[in-house]
């Protein structure tokens, strides 16, 4: 017997003498990733009612095949029809891996899961039931240190989903100058993924965290302890833009299947 | 208001290395008790070969250790009026460590662990009394200056208490924040601290649950300001190609 049944250690048969509700953390966990998983799977493989000019779903842009409508392809078919056994992919499919990657490799989602999904451990002083554990040593967890590949990936796909939000201050029919309720979904969506990247602990290290001497380079030190600030609610603001990135897809999803009309403040 | 008594329902686990058990006694309580109060009570009235081991009953010496209804936390810390009236109160040693008596843990490991972190290494050519630094220099050092060495961190993590066979490798929160304390340290000269946390003191090791930052009596944000930290740090030496490379070509700060 290993762990808190070592020989050595005081015998107390109990895994844990914990008597608040220390299972509701972890059980909320995987019941919001999971219902967001399967939310996001099914979207990304329906290929369908993605884009209602000039709103585009976060899901699918940058639209990049050829299936992509008119006006939702900002930068084009580069990929022209991707097809696996006769069927064309879904144009979601093809940008998923980015921001999935970034999510995935997350401090704060790795925190999340590792003590959720793997257990590992399910609360602080609850045995965790594996008998082996070598952390993040080994493949394929030690490809957790190439989270800031991801976050450069992400600001791309942050600047490209900004652009998207800009692009709906048009009407359906390309004029600028309007503003609808889609405007401010996709608006409000951009900028809690700002925030989520601005907050995340790559970024701090990368803006003035790697610094020895702050002394020497007052800049960065301000910025640092700007990013620090929001990095102390990175957790926060990984649930809320997550939410954000979910209902921006409704609203859009809702907006082209016919069912609301995207309503126009002027 | 005037002191108010109740009565109060413990179970302490008593017993050595070989064997033990959790043992019910009822002891009074006064209003703004401690836990460690009412340990000291039931030694004094009930149970006077009780081993419990503290000392400053200010939260400053971090030696009453100990798991209370299965949380790490210090017992002079937890004040009574925490628990529901009528609650069992179950206190047992740390749950990490081999067990000597009752209350009372061998927590030496730590103390080898310690010595296998190298000490400050000033410069060179600066004697001791010479070393200026400026504040923002050394502040983010000195959050992690503020630990009392009581060790619940190391109890609570279960990268050791779940597995007593990573012990050898791996040297716990409470040195992740010295050698992180070293690393930012504005005049610390030794270079290779980034590489030996990884491969030397298990920093791969920590899967960043925060149970370390959960338990600290100091609330030192051991996992954001220290083990995240550091793990960027070693990505930058050891996994990330490019700033390899930059810190070949140009001494870049930061990346020694
Ligand atoms: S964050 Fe890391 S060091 Fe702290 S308790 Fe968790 S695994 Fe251990
Ligand atoms: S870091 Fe906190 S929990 Fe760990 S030994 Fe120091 S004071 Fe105790
Ligand atoms: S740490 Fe969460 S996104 Fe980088
Ligand atoms: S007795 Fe010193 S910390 Fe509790």
């Amino acid at each position: 017997m290993s762990g808190v049944f070592s020989s050595t250690r005081a015998k107390i048969s109990e895994r844990t003498l914990r008597t608040d509700r220390w299972w509701l953390q972890p059980a909320i966990t995987v019941a919001v990733l999971a219902s967001f998983i399967v939310y996001a799977t099914f979207r990304a493989f329906e290929a369908k009612n993605y884009f209602a000019e000039p709103l585009i779903s976060p899901f699918y842009s940058p639209c990049l095949t050829a299936r992509c409508p008119e006006g939702a392809s900002l930068l084009g078919h580069p990929f022209g029809t991707i097809a696996i056994f006769g069927m064309a992919i879904s144009p979601a499919l093809l940008i998923l891996i980015f921001p999935l990657g970034f999510r995935m490799t997350c401090y704060y989602y790795r925190k999340a899961y590792y003590r959720s999904f793997w257990q590992s451990p399910p609360a602080c002083a609850v045995a965790e039931p594996h008998s082996t554990y070598t952390g993040e040593t080994k493949a394929p967890l030690i490809l957790q240190n190439g989270h800031r590949w991801f976050f450069f990936a992400g600001l791309v796909f942050n600047v490209i989903l900004s652009i998207d939000a800009i692009l709906a201050f048009r009407n359906a029919q390309g004029q600028w100058g309007h503003m609808s309720v889609g405007t401010l979904v996709l608006l409000t969506n951009a900028t809690l993924l700002w925030l989520y990247s601005a907050s995340c602990h790559t970024c701090r290290h990368t803006i003035g965290g790697r610094l020895k001497h702050f002394s020497k380079h007052p800049l960065r030190y301000k910025l640092w302890t700007w990013v620090s600030i929001l990095n102390h609610k990175h957790a926060n603001f990984a649930w809320i833009s997550l939410f954000g990135v979910a209902l921006a897809d409704v609203y859009v999803r809702f907006v082209a299947a016919g069912s609301i009309t995207n309503f126009y403040f002027f | 208001m005037s002191a108010i008594k109740k009565m109060v329902k413990l179970r302490i686990w008593r017993g050595d290395a070989k064997d033990g058990a959790l043992q019910d006694v009822e002891v009074e309580a006064n209003e703004g008790e401690v836990v460690l109060d009412i340990i000291h009570r039931v030694q004094a009235t009930q149970m006077s070969d009780l081993a419990v081991r503290w000392n400053c009953k200010a939260g400053k010496c971090g030696s009453c250790s100990m798991e209370i209804n299965g949380k790490p936390r210090l017992a002079c810390m937890t004040r009574m009026n925490m628990f529901e009236e009528g609650e069992t109160i179950t206190v047992t040693p740390l749950r990490a460590f081999p067990v000597i008596r009752d209350l009372v843990t061998d927590v030496s490991f730590n103390y080898k662990k310690a010595m296998e972190i190298p000490a400050f290494e000033g410069p060179k050519d600066l004697k001791p009394g010479e070393y200026r630094m400026q504040q923002v220099d050394v502040e983010r050092s000195q959050e992690f200056r503020k630990c009392i060495e009581c060790f619940l961190c190391q109890d609570t993590c279960h990268v050791i208490r779940d597995h007593e066979e990573n012990k050898k490798s791996f040297a716990g929160p409470r040195f992740f924040i010295r050698i992180a304390e070293l690393d930012m340290h504005p005049l610390d000269t030794l270079r290779n601290r980034k590489q030996t946390a990884q491969t030397e003191h298990g920093l791969g090791m920590c899967n960043i649950t925060k149970c370390c930052t959960e338990v600290c009596p100091e609330h030192i944000r051991i996992t954001d300001n220290a083990i995240i930290p550091m793990k960027e740090r070693v990505v930058d030496v050891k996994y990330d190609p490019i700033r390899w490379l930059g810190s070949k070509i140009s001494k870049r700060e930061g990346i020694v």
